[in-house]
Order: structure tokens, then sequence, then C-alpha cells
């Protein structure tokens, strides 16, 4: 039977966006009053994994790194219907940024042996780099398609899938164990559903700490991170409007150069 | 200790109903606004979202779930689409009295069907002589030998025109004080669903007229014991119609709230939101105590339901202040919007309407009075 991982990550809700601040000292999110659910994304990787499990069969790990709190969204995971839950959970990951998320998901991946298939989603809605995949990916030794919006070929070991790039869409003919970073059009993720949450009662979460990844403590979290964060800023944005007088030339001129100083036209 | 706080198994049926109430039910609230229509559509997702299944037993295809769990999905629905919770609620009212009353064979017979939604229930207790007064009803019947023939019409029927199961009550023919309450199955000869009624508020739920002329009844189908009708109906009422309507009411509470504040945060008037004006605030804070107080009342009185199996005072309570809080609630929603609340494009026209009828089902504020004096004064 088939082994698949799926990575999710707890993300602030992307519906409270407005209500996001961003701490000026440690240049992070601030989390506190904000609800945290899977990353958009990660429910696309997830329903292939179960699409898979329902056609071919298939044992479906979660495994997610975050603070305690992301046990919610593992468990909501194992309701929507995974097998098992892992959560890489410990003070020394904090901080994580790309590079080192990626480093310490791939330990856990590691950990948890054997796989065929690791899903992941595109990106983050809170960070956004589409790097973790492509970095797990890495550090595994295993080849990636990025941006898979289609599973043309996914039974045994030599896959062929749809995948866009900058222009337009490739073909990729890929052997197991790989790693895919899905597109939202893939799939349409199921709801969760009260009979799911029922049978997540008896699935375990078994959280993992930097102990049980046995990594060292400046290859993880904060201290394993390399981005450094520069300067940022908050976009304002805001409607004007003008009313143009004069001549029908007058205002024709006046527009022109309206709308090649916006940048609309050059 | 009390504690307050719900689990997080049922933090996450909150988030399952709230996904369903967004995903599967809002595409639905136009349609049913314009055509007052119960969308086919819409009740096979009710169906495939085990919605119908929350109480009923497992071991007859239900989910096995009490009332917290059950209140907790209606007041996300109703929070989308108040008559669409108004049609679930009273499914689960056809439902209850066969889980409290019915026989082994009818538990297997109806119970699993209806927990798919394959079929779809209903209780007909309501005539037009008889909804307070539930003794009142004209509906008559007599024994035939095995069989009980039904005469008489029931009005203000919730799914009277969609449901397969009904559980009706009726009064015998010759003892004013015996009451049966009997499974009818739709399609039987003599029954038939006739006017439909036009509400003015929770469009799109069904609504109407009953009538049984000649109607055959096999004793297999009497529920609970002959000439204690007026209990299997009542039991049910008392527990699952009025937390039913908890369910409608705090729904549409929230969803007063929600437009509100969306509301009064994007109206400038004098150069801010209308939100910063202490009358408007004032306002919005007495709908936040209406909804935090029905809250509490509602799912006390589910959760003791779900430790003791009874709770009907309690829900009395419940029922009597969030329906009053969802009428008062939606008054003020429109009075925030100035104009734009009369116009139907804003969705608090219509939280207006629906609140209209909120208030009658599963027994008025007044009967919700009686009960509770009557509970107090013994
Ligand atoms: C949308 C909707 C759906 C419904 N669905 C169903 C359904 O599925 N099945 C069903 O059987 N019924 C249903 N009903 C009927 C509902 O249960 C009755 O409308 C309700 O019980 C009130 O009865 P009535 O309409 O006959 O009013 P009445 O009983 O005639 O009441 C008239 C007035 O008298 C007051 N009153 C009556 N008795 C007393 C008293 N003792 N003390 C003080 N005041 C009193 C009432 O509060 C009310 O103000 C539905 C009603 C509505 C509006």
């Amino acid at each position: 039977m088939m082994n698949i991982v799926v990575c999710v990550k707890a993300v602030p809700d992307p519906k409270m966006a407005d209500k996001i601040k961003i701490d000026p000292v440690t240049k992070t999110l601030v989390r506190e009053n904000i609800d945290l659910v899977i990353n958009p994304l990660d429910r696309n990787a997830l329903e292939a994994a179960l699409q898979l499990k329902k056609t071919n069969g298939a044992h479906i790990t979660v495994l997610s790194m975050g603070p305690p709190m992301a046990g919610n969204i593992v468990k909501e995971c194992l309701a929507l219907g995974a097998d098992t839950g892992i959560l890489l959970s410990d003070r020394a990951f904090g901080g994580a940024d790309a590079y080192a998320t990626a480093y310490t998901l791939a330990k856990g991946i590691e950990k948890i042996g054997a796989f065929d298939v690791v899903f992941c989603g595109m990106a983050s809605s809170d960070g956004a780099t589409e790097w973790v995949g492509p970095q797990v990916a890495t550090f595994l030794r295993i080849p990636v398609v990025t941006m898979v919006h289609e599973l043309i070929e996914d039974e045994g070991a030599d896959w062929l899938v749809r995948a866009a790039w900058e222009e337009g869409y490739r073909k990729v003919a890929i052997r197991l164990p790989a790693l895919f970073t899905v597109a939202r059009d893939l799939n349409q993720p199921k709801n969760l559903s009260f009979s799911g949450i029922l049978k997540a009662r008896k699935k375990e979460i078994t959280s993992w700490s930097i102990d049980d990844l046995g990594v060292s403590p400046d290859s993880v979290g904060c201290k394993g991170s390399p981005t450094i964060v520069g300067d940022f800023g908050t976009l304002e944005t805001g409607r004007s409007v003008e009313f143009l007088e004069g001549t029908a030339e007058e205002k024709a001129e006046r527009l022109v150069q309206i709308l090649t100083d916006s940048g609309a036209i050059a | 200790m009390i504690d307050f706080t719900f689990t997080e198994e049922q933090e996450m049926f909150r988030k399952a109903a709230r996904e369903f109430a967004e995903t599967q039910v809002a595409p639905y609230v136009a349609e049913m606004e314009k055509t007052a229509k119960v969308p086919a559509g819409l009740v096979k997702a009710l169906g495939e979202a085990e919605m119908m299944a929350i109480t009923i037993p497992e071991n007859y295809g239900g989910l096995g779930l009490g009332y917290t769990a059950r209140l907790i999905a209606l007041e996300e629905i109703s929070r989308v689409s108040v008559a669409t919770a108004m049609m679930l609620q009273v499914f689960a009212l056809g439902i209850e009295p066969i889980i409290l009353f019915g026989t082994e064979e009818q538990k297997q017979k109806y119970l699993p069907g209806l927990a798919t939604g394959e079929r779809l229930g209903t209780a007909a207790v309501t005539e037009a002589t008889g909804g307070s007064d539930p003794t009142g009803i004209r509906t008559t019947y007599r024994k035939d030998g095995d069989d009980y023939i039904v005469n008489g019409r029931k009005c203000f029927i919730t799914n009277a025109h969609i449901a397969d199961t009904l559980t009706i009550l009726a009064k015998s023919e010759d003892d004013p004080k015996a009451f049966c309450a009997f499974i009818v199955e739709k399609g039987m000869e003599g029954f038939r669903a006739t006017h439909e009624e036009h509400k003015v508020g929770m469009r799109g739920c069904n609504t109407g007229e009953l009538s049984f002329e000649d109607l055959r009844i096999p004793k297999e189908n009497l529920l609970g014991e002959e000439g204690k009708g007026l209990k299997v109906t009542m039991a049910a009422i008392g527990d699952v119609g009025r937390g039913g309507m908890v369910g409608c009411a705090l729904g549409l509470q929230a969803a007063c709230l929600a437009e509100s504040v969306k509301f009064a945060n994007e109206r400038i008037l004098y150069g801010k939101p209308i939100s910063k004006l202490a009358t408007i605030q004032s306002k919005i804070a007495e709908m936040r105590i209406d909804l935090e107080a029905g809250r509490l009342l509602g799912y006390r009185a589910a959760a003791q339901h779900d430790a003791t199996g009874r709770a009907s005072n309690e829900f009395a309570v419940a029922k009597y202040f969030t329906t009053e809080a969802a009428q008062k609630a939606a008054k003020i929603a429109v009075d925030i919007h100035g104009g734009y609340g009369c116009m139907e494009e804003y969705a608090v026209s219509k939280y207006l309407r629906d609140a209209a009828v909120v208030g009658p089902s599963a027994g008025t504020s007044e009967i919700m009075k009686v009960i509770i004096a009557r509970w107090t004064l013994g």
C-alpha cells in the first residue's frame, strides 16, 4: 500500500486578514486572537492524498510543525480522513524561516520512514514563499514537481502530472518517491464532516520534539534560519477623485497625463 | 465547577457546520428568497452532510450525538439561512417521536432512511382549531379492525409538501380525551398535502396544509400507546422543537449582529464610521448582550439534556429569550442601516422578515411563559 505524507501548516485564518498585525520589533505576525486554520492549499494537498486513498488505498500521515495549538489543525486533518498525525513541536523550532522549516519537516519525514509520495500546498497563505516544498524535497534528495494542477497518471511508481510554470503548463513524468506541491485547481477539498470528526476520536496525534528528531538546536528554528527580515512597511490603499474641467481636448490631455503618471499606459 | 467551554470536538463540529453553511447553503439563499421553494439540491446537500443524522442513534444509521451538537449545527446554518435551519429543525421534530416512542420495527424501518435524508420527516399537530391548545384539534381517528381511519386537516405544517414520513396527532371520535400519534407515509391513500403558505419570512422553507380523508393507517404505525398520543408529540415539541427554535433564533441574532458591525464600520457620517457614535455602540452592545445571554441559556439547556435527557423547561426559557431577542436584534439591525435597511439588497431586511416567523413555532412566547410559570409556581 502506498504511504503518503502530507505537510500542513496552521495559518492565521485568511478571513481575518484585516485583523492580522506585524510586530514591528520581532517582525513576525502577531497571532493572538486570530483563529488558526489549515493553510488553504494544504487542504488541496490532503484532498489529493484522500482521493488516492479512495481509489487505490493508501496510508496518509499528516505532518505539521508548529506550536501545541497547531495540534487542532492536525486533528482536523484526521477528521478529514488522514490516518496518522504528527506534530513537530518544540520551543527550539520557533521562529523558523522557510529553510529551517523545510529542514525540520524533512527530518520528520525521515523519522516516519517509508514513504512514496509527499504532498505540500504550493504556498502558505501567510508566508507565501513557495520554497518549503522544494526545499523539503532537496533535503530528502527526492525529485519535486511544483504547482501541480492535475495527476494524469497516479498508479504505480511512474506518475505523469500536469504542472504550471511561468508560461503555461508542462507535463512531467516522474518516478516515486517524489514530492509534489499542489495548486488550488487540482481538486475541490471536501468539507469537514460530523462523522469524520467522530472517527478521529480513535486516531492518535504523536508529538515529536527536537530530541525525537535528534537534530542540532543550531539547525532549526530561529537559529537555523538564514533569512534576515529587512525593513517592511504597510501599503496604504485609498481612492481619490478628480473632476476634469475645461474643453474636451484639455480633459483628454489631462486624462492621458493621469493614466501615464499612474503607469496604466506608457 | 461549571465548565462553560466547548470541547475541542464541539469546536470542530462548529467549524464543520459553518463550512457546510457557507459553501453548501449560502449559494441557495437568493433562489429561496425569490421562488419560496425548497431547492432539491439543498435537501440533498443536507443529507450528504449528515445533518439529519445528528440525533439519530448509531445503530439506526445516525451519529448518536446529542442536543449540543445539534444546536451548534442549527445555529451555524441559521446564520446563513434561517429557512434552512427551520426545515432541518422540523425534520428532527418528525424523527424524535420515533426515537423516543417507536417500536424496534418502526425504528428499523424509518430511522436509517431519515438519517441519510432519503426520507424527510415532519410533525403535524397544529390545526385551525388548535395551535397553542393542541387538545382543540378536530382530526379524528376510529378503529376499523386492526386499522385506524383518520379524517381531518392540519395547517402551518413545516415540510408539509416534501415530507415522506410524518408524525401526526389525532383525537378519538368517541373520547375527546384520547389522542393517538401515528406515522403517516407519503403516498398512503387518503393523504394529501394541499395548500402551500406564503410566509413573510423564512422563504424557501415549505409550510402548508395536510388533508386526511378516510386515511387508513395500519396498527403498526401507531406511535406509543393508543390514547396517549398527546404525550408522544408534546415530548418531542418540548425538547427538540423548542431546542431547534433556539438554534434558529441564535443564528439569526448572530447574523443581525455581524451585518450591523460590518455596516457600522463601513458607513461614514460626520467624517467617521457610525460605529464611533455612542448610540450606535449602545445598540451593538445590546445585541451582543442578548446573544451572549441567549447562547448561555440555549447551550445550558442542551448540555443539561445531553446529561439528563430532560430540559423542556430550560428550553422554554431559552426559546422565549432567544426568539424575542432575535426579533429585537433584527429591528435594531435594520435601524442601524437607516434607509438601506429597508432595501432588499441588504440582508437585514430579510432578517426582519425571518424574525417575524421565529416566534410561533413550537409554542408562542405567551405559551412559553405559561410553561415557565407552571414550572415556577408548581
Ligand atoms: C413557520 C411556522 C411553522 C410551523 N410548523 C409547524 C409544524 O411543523 N407542525 C405543527 O404542528 N405546527 C407548526 N406550526 C404551528 C405553531 O405550532 C402554531 O402556530 C403555534 O402553536 C400557535 O398556534 P396558533 O397559530 O393556532 O395561535 P393561537 O393558539 O391561536 O394563538 C393566538 C394568540 O393567543 C395566545 N395564546 C394562546 N393561548 C394562550 C394562553 N394560554 N395564554 C396566553 N396567551 C395565549 C398566543 O400566544 C397568540 O398570541 C408552525 C407555525 C409557524 C408560524
